[in-house]
């Protein structure tokens, strides 16, 4: 896949005899995706056994609406984080405007916030008894409902913006990097060429963006599908709640993986889709680094610099703004809480899990993107992509099979030790946190991938092979020349996984042994006995320490970025 | 500040042991419990267990894979005991062969036979109703059934939560049981037809829909008004609880739809000795007496009242249908709420 985009001098540079001198980094590649993709294949396999009778129910009675349901909400969703994404990474990068530069990292802060907690609060703050139509009632002298009309949060319209409210900060994050790099270089020439604003804007540069576009919007979209959190509470039916109604409520677990099957063709066709787009980043981004020098940003004047910082800030607002907002009510009440010796606990088992899995993750996603890039076979990328998709299972489900794997490892090694040992080993993996560890590292692979993907593919390419030419080993170049260029792409990696770590739920609580809780699963279950409040703290917590690696990454990359100016 | 650092060192150190050093210790003298009930319901509970007798307990909560959790750690298994909270989850565990039957007369005399399992699989520890919370200021009348739900009389003023859930999922396959799938189909559209909005959140929600005028009835389980009436924390939920009153469907005839919360002692327990021992403390006059006063659930026997705040909502009928009959139908009904486009709320 990148023959036609590497430049011939490089192409005569590289040893001839690299498939046989890879091997020492293809075989740890596929046996770590071979695992990766092992809780994926469970699932698969159990769908094969389902003998299909549910599906006359499904396919009359489900499907259609669930179906319709998830393409109309990935739509919306897609439609609305691009829209935002796109929009304010231009305003943060081309213009100066009041803010600009608080708000160029206050942005990424969305990306804090779970699904399922936004989605409560939102319901808190829109629905009937919620303050905003509580304050119109009182306004207005309304009695009931059916008094006056007010958009239902309730819907998979609502389901769309909250998503996208706490979501878009993923195609932020990769536009900005693009714009960054060169989308004003390229704007000013076809400026000074006499194109117009609006032509350059959709002429020049949504193109140049599109593979960062597509990139986001494929995580976004991933997310999307494996939510059940947002779906479940603001009632869109979508094909995971098919898939978990099949499962718990009509007792076909067969029939649930089925759909989940149906749900991984449609990923691996996202994935596809992304793999194509950014096949054309490559050269742009080979081309970028070399541009240095950039305009300084257009200086806002009066209505339409107030109007900037607005429409920068509404996002923020509404990702981050509400949520914190409905929490913080409740967790004021409660502060005694955080003299709770489990919750501190939760606290610690959670950043301590989430700062592990980054670890791993990061790990694994470097060994797999490392491979495909010196590997020119397809099956590596492919394995890897078929890992990767796991992201888009709910989390449950891909838990499960990971569940059915550790277990049947577990009990194979105990069953041997107690005969030929006479011990009894119990379950090593799936009876310990490693189970949550691991899952959390296979459900985040593809944030890890992607951003390790993309940094890479930034550089110059075969920049280690041109060290090696100089007389370096593989090991030592990719030490000494491709990891230092390669720390801000790791360092995001680590920060999308921890922060995601942080929030997850579904996996942790099937995998989690005794006296494992988190914050999430302390958040959750007191949501689920129908105190939400109680567990507002918990939530603020999560929120907060997601926060601070954001933070710390968002304003590190901006260093970068303003260093080169 | 030195012992906030403390603390925070040993929840550390805590954490660690417990990411590298494996699961729980299978030590004498604990008990495991997998549960669908939230850990802080049943903690008054165990902490009088654990003081009278010295036996730890532990509790794993999970609601979704718990029986093919138990099922996939096989004989490995650390759980004990299961605790759900639904007739359906019971039944589905002793269908996939992960419960094994106890019988004791100290637990089998204390709760009547309608509750248990026939084998000795599974046992009831509480009963809840599936009652109507009426708005005192909006509706006149005192008794209800469930079949008038439907009467288009109330079009536009019922409020009730996800129709997938267990609790209501009970409910409907109450219903298929007492006059068949068609009847039941015609119910839920008429049903359908009267909410106010789509189904949506948890019981309390119900209530305070109706405290704020979006709905004259509200469909929700018993216990939540007395944890309502009683909420400290949250004393808005006291006004939510306050607006409305309770009505038992079918008072007059067959009774209540009531559903239970209920154990079941898994195949592999390691601390099976123990396991017993909390089931009869549980099903004991003390146990039922705690259920009652903290969680504000019927107790399971006859033998012990429940507490002031629950006799004040009004004696209960509870529905003789037996248990099995309405975990039989639950998968029916969960394809009637599919059939009946129950989900998408009232057409508008």
């Amino acid at each position: 896949m990148t023959a036609q985009t590497v430049p011939q001098d490089v192409v005569a540079a590289a040893p001839v005899a690299r498939r046989d001198r890879h091997i020492g980094a293809l075989l740890p590649a596929i046996v770590i995706a071979g695992l990766a993709v092992l809780p994926i294949a469970i699932v698969v396999a159990i769908a094969l056994t389902g003998s299909g009778e549910d599906w006359p129910h499904l396919v009359r009675n489900v499907l259609p609406g669930a179906t319709a349901t998830t393409l109309a909400l990935l739509a919306m969703v897609a439609a609305g984080t691009a829209t935002i994404g796109v929009a304010c990474a231009w305003l943060v990068i081309a213009y100066d405007f009041p803010l600009r530069r608080l708000l160029a990292w206050a942005l990424v802060l969305p990306l804090a916030v779970p699904p399922y907690l936004a989605a409560y609060a939102f319901g808190e703050f829109f629905l009937f008894t919620g303050p905003i139509q509580t304050a119109l009632r009182a306004l207005f002298g309304f009695q009931s409902a059916r008094d006056y009309w007010f958009p239902d949060i309730r819907s998979t319209t609502g389901t769309a913006i909250v998503l996208s409210s706490v979501l878009f900060p993923y195609v932020y994050l990769t536009v900005r990097v693009v714009f960054l790099m060169q989308g004003r270089n390229i704007a000013d020439v076809a400026r000074t060429l006499g194109a117009a604003p609006a032509r350059v804007f959709f002429r020049i540069l949504l193109p140049v963006a599109r593979p960062a576009i597509i990139a986001g919007c494929a995580l976004v979209l991933m997310e999307t599908l494996n939510d059940i959190g947002a779906a479940e509470y603001l009632g869109a039916d979508t094909l995971t709640i098919a898939v978990f109604t099949t499962w718990l409520n009509r007792g076909s677990l067969e029939g649930a993986a089925q759909i989940s099957t149906v749900m991984l063709f449609l990923v691996l066709a996202l994935l596809y889709a992304e793999r194509v787009a950014r096949r054309n980043q490559r050269f742009h981004g080979a081309r970028a680094t070399h541009m240095k020098a950039r305009p300084p940003r257009v200086q806002l004047r009066g209505a339409r610099k107030w109007f900037a910082t607005m429409a920068v800030l509404f996002p923020v607002l509404s990702g981050f703004g509400i949520p914190t907002y409905v929490f913080c009510g409740y967790a004021a009440r409660r502060l005694d809480q955080l003299a709770d010796p489990a919750l501190q606990q939760a606290f610690v088992t959670s950043v301590f899990t989430a700062g592990c899995t980054a670890l791993v993750t990061v790990a694994i996603a470097l060994v797999l993107v490392n491979a495909t890039r010196l590997s020119r076979t397809v099956a590596v990328g492919a394995v890897a992509r078929l890992a990767a998709s796991g992201y888009a299972l709910p989390g449950t489900v891909l838990a499960l099979g990971l569940l059915f794997a550790l277990t049947r490892l577990d009990n194979a090694v105990d069953a041997f030790a107690r005969t030929h040992l006479g011990v009894s080993t119990g379950l090593l993996l799936s009876g310990t946190a490693a189970a949550v560890i691991i899952a959390c590292s296979v459900r985040f692979l593809a944030l890890a991938e992607g951003a390790i993907r993309s940094g890479l593919e930034k550089l110059p390419p075969h920049l280690d092979e041109a060290a090696r030419s100089l007389g370096h080993t593989p090991a030592a170049s990719a030490r000494k020349v491709l990891f230092p260029l390669l720390k801000p792409a790791l360092a995001t990696a680590a920060v999308l996984v921890f922060v995601d770590t942080m929030k997850e739920l579904s996996a942790t609580i099937l995998l989690r042994p005794f006296g494992f809780s988190t914050l999430a699963t302390h958040v959750y279950e007191n949501a689920s006995r129908g105190v939400v409040e109680d567990g507002a703290v918990a939530a603020l917590l999560i929120i907060l320490t997601a926060l601070v690696p954001v933070v710390l990454l968002s304003r590190a990359l901006m260093r970068d970025a303003d260093a080169t100016m | 500040m030195t012992h906030a650092i403390d603390r925070f060192r040993r929840a550390g150190i805590a954490a660690f042991s417990l990411t590298f050093l494996a699961g729980p210790a299978l030590a004498e003298g604990e008990v495991n419990i997998y549960s669908y009930r939230q850990p802080d319901l049943i903690e008054p509970l165990l902490d009088a267990f654990t003081e009278q007798t010295g036996i730890a307990t532990n509790v794993l909560f999970l609601n979704k894979g718990l029986e093919e959790k138990i099922e996939a750690e096989g004989v490995n298994s650390p759980a004990d005991l299961i605790f759900t909270v639904d007739i359906g989850r019971l039944s589905n565990a002793k269908a996939k062969g992960i419960t094994q039957p106890v019988s004791e007369e100290a637990i089998n005399a204390n709760i009547p036979e309608q509750f248990r399992d026939p084998d000795g699989h599974w046992f009831g520890l509480t009963t809840r109703g599936r009652v109507v919370y009426a708005s005192k200021e909006r509706v006149g009348q005192d008794t209800i059934t469930y079949e008038e739900l439907a009467d288009p009389k109330w079009k536009g003023k019922i409020c009730i939560r996800s129709g997938q859930h267990a609790y209501n999922l009970a409910l409907f396959a109450s219903m298929i049981a007492h006059h068949g799938e068609d009847y039941t189909k015609t119910w839920l559209t008429g049903l359908k037809n009267n909410l106010a909005r789509k189904p949506d959140g948890n019981d309390r929600a119900q209530a305070k829909a109706i405290y704020a005028g979006e709905c004259d009835l509200g469909i929700g389980n018993t216990y939540y008004v007395g944890l309502m009436q009683t909420n400290e924390k949250e004393p808005e939920q006291k006004d939510w609880a306050e607006s409305i009153k309770v009505l038992f469907p079918n008072a007059e005839d067959r009774g209540t739809h009531v559903n239970i919360s209920g154990m079941a002692l898994a195949k592999h327990a390691p601390n099976k000795d123990n396991a017993v021992k909390l089931m009869e403390f549980l099903a004991s006059p003390q146990g039922q007496e705690i259920y009652a006063e903290q969680v504000f659930e019927y107790p399971i026997g006859p033998d012990t009242e429940p507490s002031d705040i629950v006799k004040g909502f009004g004696d209960i009928k509870p529905d003789s249908l037996p248990l099995d009959e309405i975990a039989n139908n639950r998968k029916t009904a969960s394809e009637l709420v599919d059939t009946t486009g129950f989900q998408d709320g009232p057409a508008s």
